[in-house]
């Protein structure tokens, strides 16, 4: 049995029939061919799935792709604009917040969300929030660093 | 060979080239690949730790909507063994030591027994991921479960369950280095002689990206192509054509994309990888498969997991006379591709530490048991004999009452440069130990803390400092040299340097970056010498299509030796242009410089021609030498002539809270001498993971296998405490520089460096907090708050 299914995926919108088990991530990789959002574990705790559903940060394979019929959806793909790096993704490079570059989309996208939540955090507070995405190669050290930078060059809000 | 001067780029933190893809989601990873008419693979894995296979029933798998063919190992007839490419076989005759291997088969699905949990016994192949997973749970086998033994120390004790007919006991080797006679002499006469047991557990590597392959065989030409998750594409191929499938080397290709880490995991010839080359060449279909995470626990090759007796013995007023170890090292089920190779040359030649030892004697054994695999995991021996050296030294330190940094500096071997013969068979290159020592305690203030620390437990606060002063042995290797040990393979590395009509270089290197950054740092080399924006420089790598050959990534060798192949090309590359700059200047090649990117007639100003020019003539050569080849491209393979011997000196504070055993990292400090640094926002990168990784096992990180059912009880992310954002400091991080007169650049590695060097010196912190209460030793870690609250109560108990 196939369900039907449509959402916006960075601001194109895709329909589809799927089954009811398939995982949002796999989804987003395999039937949209969005590949930048990663698949590190089987149970939520790597974080390399993160992506923006409706304004929130969310592990993409802790959803059915049919539970979300009518999101908006934003994925790693989505972030620069026009060719233009966000600021997140310009503090990582510049800081050397990235090795491997595997957790790095889902990295990015969960700081997306804690600089809306906090846009001037402390260390402690972004090691807090990094909490449920996991790095092997950085040892953090840097990716603390890119978001502080990423902190420091966000556009005002107006 | 003289030391490259930093002209421009070598030296320089420069952001790497590689980032723009990976921030922005385009890196292409191997299970992103999707090919037209792809299957997918289920593996059909053994449930029990041990068990005889009686009867496997695939009918009901087989008849699965969207099955396209389901394997077990007895389908594949012709299909040998995964190879173990380290022979260290008795008839392998290694001066000064002692050896003896049982080489076991370990084919790619297992038909006989299962010998882990995990093992391979069949395969389901389907239109669909989902097809196929769903239809490997009706592979019925029908097992007879057996005794099994996971236990390091218990695997090979009489009576255990045996795993393999050629390893009677379980003994897969037995290893011996040094000397037991002068060790024993210097223990007999020795004042101070301090034993412990020291543990270094299992752990997994859990590189973030799972490993994963596809294959696709193609009909109409015979040519294979393999995409995995490798550190080293060309031995793969190698073990795969040669030793498993018997399939014709050139016929293959193998690419290794973008690899999401590998830390060691991603060097071995895996069961997974053959088996889908081998069914796409049977189906003429792609084949992918991507390991689950809970995949990647059972099968990835697992690191560590030796249980060791120590002594050392010292002269009352601290000097070391002898050091003697007993280790036995878990090798899992199989042996894994360099499995031997681990625990006996990575491990006991790097016994002689920073110090001046007179006599050592190390003996291993290597034990099979119901494991998964053990095989390198970054550092490979080097942590694990860090780790052994630096805790005895500490304990060593304080039965003689002395301070142990003060023991540590009176034990250093001396300044030299060239060669320290070690009593473990390795010669040293180059070091300075002293420097990066001082360097070290002058960041910490290191009398200053110890008053703190004084002030700190008047206050029943348990404030602890440990050490570590390590050594590693990188660039690995002399192919002469471990070919004598035993290697299978040679451990040179490949560069190719072609210069396009243009003036644009692309350069191909045997070497793999899975995160090291390669594309960044070797074009800084490649603009460096040839005096050309780095714009212009494009970095190839992972592919045996288009690269020449390569030994790959691992033993901190890419810099050392895959850098110092396309420096080889390089000179080259100007030897050539400046024969055809000198004919387009009408002057001869001896007087011909080049620097900044043009050759210039000696003593003549004006009189040059820009690289671009010389390329494009190389390639349209109208007005050329006489006799000279067109083109401009050259090939090197660099073969170094002995191993690099990195240093440094770590030091960590911790706090443990006396109530519930929590640790608290205060500092974290590295000194580290790496040699010449080419990009040193990337070493310090490389340190930082390093460090967290060496921390994650003192502290939090261990496999665990429950003794009764053999099961991994440590198998996902929710069980395997891998170190979190909030779990680890900020680390503070230096250099010193002693550069290697082993390699014309003076590198000599750095991406093991905090793996090896962290583990002791946050155990030894933890000792030192607990000092107070009376203990002095800590045989295992990791120390998990019930763990150290456990001792805490018992030294309470005790008094």
């Amino acid at each position: 049995m196939k369900l039907p299914v449509k959402m916006t995926i960075n601001g194109q919108s895709y329909s589809h029939e799927v089954e009811p088990r398939l995982l949002l991530v796999h989804y987003i990789r395999e039937t949209v061919g969005l590949t930048g959002t990663h698949v590190g574990c089987d149970t939520s705790q790597c974080g390399a799935c993160t992506i923006l559903m409706d304004g929130q940060a969310v592990k993409s394979c802790t959803f059915f792709a049919v539970q979300t019929d009518g999101a908006n959806i934003m994925t790693i793909e989505g972030l620069a604009k026009d060719g233009e790096l966000h600021p997140i993704q310009q503090g990582f490079w510049e800081k050397h917040g990235l090795q491997c570059g595997f957790c790095t989309p889902g990295m990015i996208m969960s700081v997306y969300q804690m600089l809306e939540r906090y846009p001037k955090p402390s260390e402690e507070l972004i090691r807090h929030q990094l909490e449920g995405n996991l790095c092997r190669c950085t040892g953090y050290h840097n990716i603390v660093k890119a978001i502080e930078w990423a902190a420091e060059h966000m556009p005002a809000k107006k | 060979m003289a030391t490259v001067a930093a002209d421009r780029l070598f030296g320089k933190s420069i952001k790497r080239r590689e980032d723009p893809r990976f921030i922005t989601g385009r890196g292409q990873y191997v299970d992103d690949l999707k090919l037209l008419g792809m299957t997918y693979a289920a593996f059909v894995r053994s449930p029990h730790a041990h068990a005889r296979i009686r009867k496997i029933d695939i009918s009901a798998a087989t008849r699965h909507p969207g099955v396209v063919a389901v394997f077990t190992g007895k389908d594949m007839t012709g299909v040998n063994s995964l190879p173990c490419g380290w022979d260290l076989r008795k008839e392998k005759k290694v001066p000064g030591v002692m050896q003896d291997l049982a080489i076991v088969p370990h084919m790619p699905l297992t038909s006989d027994a299962a010998r882990h949990v995990g093992d391979p016994v069949a395969v389901v192949i389907a239109d669909s991921h989902e097809a196929a997973v769903d239809a490997a749970e009706k592979v019925q086998v029908d097992w007879e479960p057996l005794p099994a033994v996971t236990i390091t120390d218990k695997a090979a004790a009489p009576g255990a369950p045996k795993l393999h007919d050629g390893a009677p006991g379980n003994v897969a080797f037995k290893w011996e280095i040094g000397d037991r006679a002068a060790t024993d002499a210097a223990f007999k006469g020795a004042a101070v002689t301090v034993k412990k047991r020291i543990v270094n557990q299992r752990l997994v590597a859990n590189a973030m990206e799972p490993r994963a392959c596809v294959a696709r065989y193609e009909d109409a030409t015979g040519d294979l192509t393999l995409w995995v998750t490798s550190q080293n594409p060309h031995v793969h191929r190698l073990l795969m054509c040669a030793f498993v499938l018997g399939i014709p080397e050139h016929k293959v290709r193998v690419i290794a994309p973008d690899v999401g880490g590998g830390f060691g995991s991603k060097i071995f010839l895996y069961n997974e990888e053959v088996v889908c080359s081998w069914i796409s060449r049977r189906l003429k279909r792609p084949v992918r498969w991507t390991a689950s995470r809970r995949e990647a626990y059972l099968t990835d090759a697992h690191g560590r997991d030796h249980v060791t007796d120590a002594e050392i013995a010292l002269t009352r007023d601290g000097k070391i006379l002898g050091l003697r170890v007993k280790t036995t090292a878990n090798l899992g089920a199989y042996l894994s591709t360099f499995a031997p190779a681990v625990p006996t040359f990575l491990y006991g030649t790097l016994l002689n530490g920073v110090y001046a030892i007179p006599a050592i004697h190390c003996e291993v054994t290597g034990v099979f048991s119901n494991t998964t695999a053990v095989d390198a995991y970054r550092g490979a021996g080097r942590p694990e004999a860090c780790y052994v050296l630096e805790r005895i030294v500490e304990a060593g330190a304080r039965a003689a009452g002395m301070d142990v940094a003060d023991l540590r500096k009176k034990n250093f071997i001396p300044k030299f440069s060239g060669a320290f013969q070690t009593q473990v068979a390795v010669v040293y290159d180059s070091g300075d130990y002293g420097a990066a020592w001082d360097r070290m305690l002058q960041m910490l203030d290191y009398r200053k803390f110890r008053a703190e620390q004084e002030a700190a437990r008047k206050q029943g606060r348990l404030l602890g400092i440990g050490f570590s002063a390590y050594i590693e042995a990188c660039s690995i290797a002399p192919s002469k040299l471990v070919g004598a040990l035993g290697a299978g393979a040679g451990l040179y590395e490949s560069g190719k340097v072609r210069v396009h009509p243009t003036g644009m270089v692309t350069v191909f290197t045997g070497s793999h970056s899975h995160g090291q950054g390669h594309e960044t740092t070797f074009a800084q080399i490649v603009a460096d010498k040839l005096g050309i924006p780095i714009e212009q420089v494009d970095i190839v790598h992972g592919d045996t299509g288009s690269v020449a050959f390569g030994m790959g990534t691992y033993g901190s060798r890419s810099a050392s030796v895959g850098g110092t192949a396309i420096l080889m090309s390089l000179n080259k590359v100007i030897e050539k242009g400046k024969k055809i700059a000198a004919h387009l200047l009408e002057a001869s090649p001896g007087d011909i410089d080049f620097s900044g990117g043009e050759f210039r007639v000696k003593g003549a100003p004006g009189k040059s021609v820009p690289f671009g020019a010389v390329s494009l003539t190389a390639y349209v050569p109208h007005n050329y030498p006489e006799g000279l080849e067109p083109g401009l491209e050259e090939t090197s393979f660099y073969d170094p002539s002995n191993f690099c011997f990195p240093f440094g000196a770590h030091a960590c504070v911790v706090e443990v809270d006396r109530d519930t055993g929590n640790i608290k990292i205060l500092r974290y400090l590295a000194v580290d001498d790496v040699g010449n640094v080419i990009n040193p926002m990337i070493v310090d990168g490389m340190v930082h993971g390093g460090i967290a990784q060496g921390v994650g096992q003192a502290l939090w990180e261990g496999a665990v296998y429950d003794g009764q059912s053999g099961q991994l009880v440590t198998g996902s992310l929710m069980d395997y405490a891998l170190p979190k954002a909030d779990m680890l400091p900020m680390y503070e991080t230096d250099r010193t520089v002693t550069p290697t007169p082993v390699n014309p650049m003076g590198i000599k590695g750095a991406g093991e460096t905090g793996t090896i060097a962290a583990t002791p010196a946050v155990v030894n912190a933890v000792v030192d907090a607990l000092a107070p209460l009376g203990v002095d030793h800590i045989e295992a870690m990791p120390l998990t708050a019930e763990r150290v609250w456990k001792i805490i109560q018992g030294a309470k108990s005790a008094r």
